[in-house]
């Protein structure tokens, strides 16, 4: 436990990313596996387990140390973390000065020296397990035994919030390199998700075999980058491949001996939610995989359903039959990624999509119409000039798409976001200036700061209705100056929530506006974020509910 | 308004005024006469008719008020009379030169602590417990998440950070007076001895700590640097509105750390973007200013800065004592700012620092 904490602050005290990858290296090298395991898994995030809730955390701390709960919520206003806070606090009691004393109690008695595998898959577990007052007395007893700095990182783990400032990427590279592996290799390996044992990190590090059997894993997504002006300029239009960006969820659709299955980007398993699509999966040949998006798509329709379709459906394990007839999923596939049981991605994209063609038609041919469109190939087109970009990308609104994506033809298929052969070209987000009403602090890094921020619409009646929240978009030395005129200008609090004067302009940005019934202004907007604040213009004129009801008419 | 019990002091526009010394004390706008707690930004401000103020604070306040200022410089514990009070001024512990201010008259008495704390610091004079009617505490760490290691114990730590990057530059953000003293002297009770590097803002504050006959390491302003010199190893001082600047650039590879009591807060540091937090603070912690508070007596507490809601509630629930905050100009956000922004001829170093390097 000892290294993986001080793996931890090493971690967390510094910005520079070769100095993470040093330490990661050096703890992967050192570690035994079963340790490594476990401190992979946590750092993946694959593993965030809440043993005990913050709330009890809080409720064995303040037994502990008698303070009032008012001042624990005061405390944990300044520190935004629970874990944190009661770190902080538990040393406030009044036997706090003497040294950590040696946990003598039964409970699964471990120190501080025992390797973080006994803590994760014993200690922790068995201070869960515990009830009422004794699982209070085994807590109390786990936090004298630690030195104080090791306090938080034990909460953390306990609450399941450990966090800490490293990319799946890095950690991966990281990983790669001090098992002389090649990082894709284990970015595969690792991919569908990961027990935290010393055989599971033994098999991840092995040595690559011939003909690795990854069969339960899909491969790692291939991401876009968002394309910046004059980025393609210098290249032939030729070279690339257009696509729509569709408005979905990417998916990775695989058949193989083993069965079926359906993962969503995030590397969750999402079989249940979508039936119709495993069972499309089964007409597939054996030994393929697909790259594509899951969206709803009515079969004789020519669009697919907006966003909020798709979400009636994300999340339920079992859709009812109304539901998938409502909300009727598709998948449409624009990438072969294994085809009769052959790892295709090293190919160009040309051959790759030849391939999807012939297997998509060969599918409609058997299927026919009681394939009822449930597959479908994201259509392509190639530009002649580049002149033409900006107003086929416009055209992306009327096909309820994002936008375009751009592929270049002869580029193979790569693991995780790697700029130069895929780019994004995204819409331009529909726009509105709003009012500041309310504020509440954030928290983390962002604690005791306002930071996120609620907007109004005028109204008819000459008054502000609340449309959005938005959270970014500000920079940090912005963020400070709202701060200061937030406390300066408060009128109410609510709790932790602050009203102020409606007097500060900003101009939102968002994806798509929808009607909605839980809204009290009547309509959603999909990825509120501020653009500007309008430092130009009086709160009287930002926009009112009858324009963003203009915006929401144009919409398809 | 005056203030309860009997009114010895109010609170005014200017901010808090002893109509029996006719003087404010820490006054936010100019007034006749300022008794001056000490010099940091907030607490001594320019434009008065004539301050108050502890012997040694005198450079400090000469160079950040100008020059020319009416100063009458005063020693802990002698008694003043200033009109119709008896005034004395009592060490705070909080930088050179600070003081608790006691007014007294009419049978009553009040101490104003200014700022301070009760941890041992080699650079300024230790605080003295001074007994009261009535007491106005600062509470800028008012919460019992804050809780102090001694100097000594903070700056081995810094010790040990800087000379485990012997291969490049380490850069220590600390308030350019007070604290970057305090981590020098305790790193020459530790036994350092090489030239420390000091930004030109912290640099011009220095000539009062030498002239006061607190041990430190030598120094050299970064301006004195010959070009090319080789910064491996080298410690740099500098205030953290250097954090950032483009006047650093030589010092683009080093390792970073903050010191400050914020640091205490993980979410605090990482917001600021240091690399290494270090918690010291010349504010008294949680534990400190309750003793503050008992050793005074006092039977009334006002609480003024940071967290008055929060210590004037525990002092009146959980230990009994009459106490409410203090509104006003104290109330002026501290949490980014334990020092307050340096204006003046402190500005115009830091933009020339900013600029020259």
């Amino acid at each position: 436990m000892q290294a993986f904490a001080a793996l931890f602050r090493q971690l967390d005290g510094t910005g520079s990313t070769s100095a993470k990858l040093e330490a990661l290296q050096a703890y992967f090298h050192s570690a035994a596996p079963a340790d490594a395991a476990w401190a992979l898994a946590l750092l993946l995030g694959k593993r965030r387990r809440r043993l005990i809730t913050g709330r009890r955390l809080r409720e064995i701390c303040l037994a502990g140390t008698e303070l009032p709960e008012w001042l624990f919520e005061a405390c944990h206003a300044q520190v935004g973390d629970s874990a944190e806070t009661v770190a902080l606090l538990w040393q406030q009691r009044a036997d706090a000065a003497s040294e950590p004393t040696p946990s003598t109690d039964n409970a699964g008695s471990a120190s501080f020296e025992d390797p973080l595998a006994l803590w994760m898959d014993e200690r922790l577990p068995q201070l869960a397990a515990l009830q009422g007052e004794e699982q209070a007395e085994a807590v109390s007893a786990c936090w004298r035994s630690l030195p104080s700095e090791q306090l938080l990182l034990v909460n953390k783990l306990l609450s399941g919030g450990f966090r800490v400032g490293v990319s799946t990427g890095l950690v991966t590279r990281a990983l790669a390199q001090s098992a002389d592996l090649d990082e894709a290799l284990v970015a595969h390996r690792l991919m569908g998700g990961f027990t935290p044992s010393a055989a599971a990190f033994a098999e991840l590090t092995a040595t690559a075999a011939q003909d690795e059997s990854l069969s339960a894993r899909p491969y790692p997504f291939f991401l876009a980058s968002p394309l910046e002006p004059g980025q393609l300029e210098h290249t032939p239009p030729e070279g690339w491949q257009l696509e729509w960006k569709w408005d979905g969820i990417r998916g990775q659709l695989i058949h193989r001996a083993g069965g079926c299955s359906l993962w969503s980007r995030g590397e969750e398993l999402i079989n249940e939610a979508f039936p119709e699509l495993i069972a499309l999966a089964e007409q597939l040949p054996q030994g393929t995989a697909l790259d594509g998006e899951v969206i709803v798509w009515h079969g004789d329709a020519d669009t697919p359903e907006a966003f909020a379709s798709l979400q009636r459906r994300l999340g339920r394990k079992a859709p009812s039959r109304s539901l998938q007839r409502d909300c009727p999923a598709a998948f449409v596939a624009y990438d072969l990624l294994e085809h009769q049981g052959t790892d295709l991605r090293q190919q160009p994209l040309q051959h790759r999509r030849e391939q999807l063609e012939m297997l998509y038609v060969n599918w409609q041919e058997a299927q026919g119409a009681e394939g009822g469109n449930r597959l479908r190939l994201s259509a392509t087109q190639t530009l002649q000039q580049w002149g033409g970009l900006d107003d086929l990308r416009d055209q992306a609104r009327g096909q309820r798409a994002e936008g375009l994506m751009l592929k270049a033809l002869d580029s193979p298929y790569l693991v995780g976001r790697k700029r130069g052969s895929w780019w994004k070209h995204k819409l331009e987000p529909l726009r509105l200036d709003a009012v500041l009403l309310y504020a509440q602090a954030g928290s983390g890094k962002r604690a005791n700061l306002y930071t996120d921020y609620s907007f109004g619409l005028w109204n008819g009646e000459g008054e502000l209705v609340t449309f959005a929240k938005a959270y970014s978009g500000l920079d940090n030395a912005e963020i400070r100056e709202l701060d200061r005129w937030i406390r300066a200008h408060t009128t109410e609090r609510f709790g932790p929530v602050r009203a102020v004067e409606p007097l500060q302009v900003f101009e939102l940005a968002f994806e798509g506006i929808q009607p909605s019934k839980r809204h009290k202004c009547g309509f959603a907007v999909r990825f509120p974020r501020i653009s500007r604040w309008r430092t130009d213009k009086p709160a009287s004129e930002a926009d009112s509910l009858a324009s963003a009801m203009a915006l929401m008419e144009q919409q398809p | 308004m005056p203030l309860a019990p009997g009114g010895l002091l109010q609170l005014s526009p200017e901010g808090l005024y002893c109509p029996a010394a006719r003087a404010w004390i820490d006054p936010w706008r100019p007034v006749p006469r300022a008794l001056i707690t000490h010099a940091h930004a907030d607490h001594a401000r320019p434009g008065c008719g004539e301050y108050w103020a502890i012997g040694a604070s005198e450079g400090i306040l000469r160079e950040r008020l100008g020059a020319e200022i009416k100063l009458l410089p005063v020693d802990y514990g002698e008694l003043h009379r200033i009109g119709e009070a008896r005034v004395s001024f009592h060490s705070a512990g909080h930088v050179l030169g600070s003081a608790q201010i006691r007014l007294e008259a009419g049978g009553e008495s009040w101490l104003v602590s200014g700022d301070y704390k009760r941890c041992a610091d080699p650079s300024c004079a230790p605080f003295e417990p001074v007994q009261a009617d009535v007491l106005i505490s600062e509470a800028t760490f008012g919460l019992p998440i804050y809780r102090w290691q001694s100097g000594a114990q903070v700056a081995a730590e810094i010790l040990a950070w800087w000379r485990s990057a012997p291969d490049r530059p380490s850069v220590l953000f600390c308030y350019a007076f007070g604290k970057a003293q305090r981590v020098l002297a305790e790193l020459h009770r530790l036994g350092v001895a090489d030239e420390v590097l000091l930004h030109g803002a912290v640099d011009r504050l220095m000539g009062p700590y030498w002239e006061a006959g607190v041990a430190m390491p030598p120094t050299r302003p970064l301006a004195q640097l010959e070009r090319g010199a080789d910064l491996a190893g080298r410690l740099l001082i500098a205030p953290p509105a250097a954090h950032r600047s483009r006047g650093l650039g030589r010092f683009a590879k080093a390792q970073n750390g903050f010191v400050s009591g914020w640091m205490a807060v993980r979410g605090a540091r990482r917001r600021r973007g240091y690399g290494r937090g270090f918690v010291m603070s010349d504010h008294a912690d949680w534990a400190g200013l309750l003793q503050s508070v008992k050793d005074s007596q006092a039977q009334q507490v006002y609480v003024t800065h940071g967290q008055s809601n929060v210590l004037a509630r525990y002092l009146q629930e959980v230990e009994g004592i009459n106490a409410e905050p203090l509104e006003g100009h104290f109330e002026a956000e501290r949490f980014d700012d334990d020092e307050a922004a340096p204006a003046g001829p402190e500005a115009a170093a830091l933009a020339a620092n900013a600029t020259a390097s």
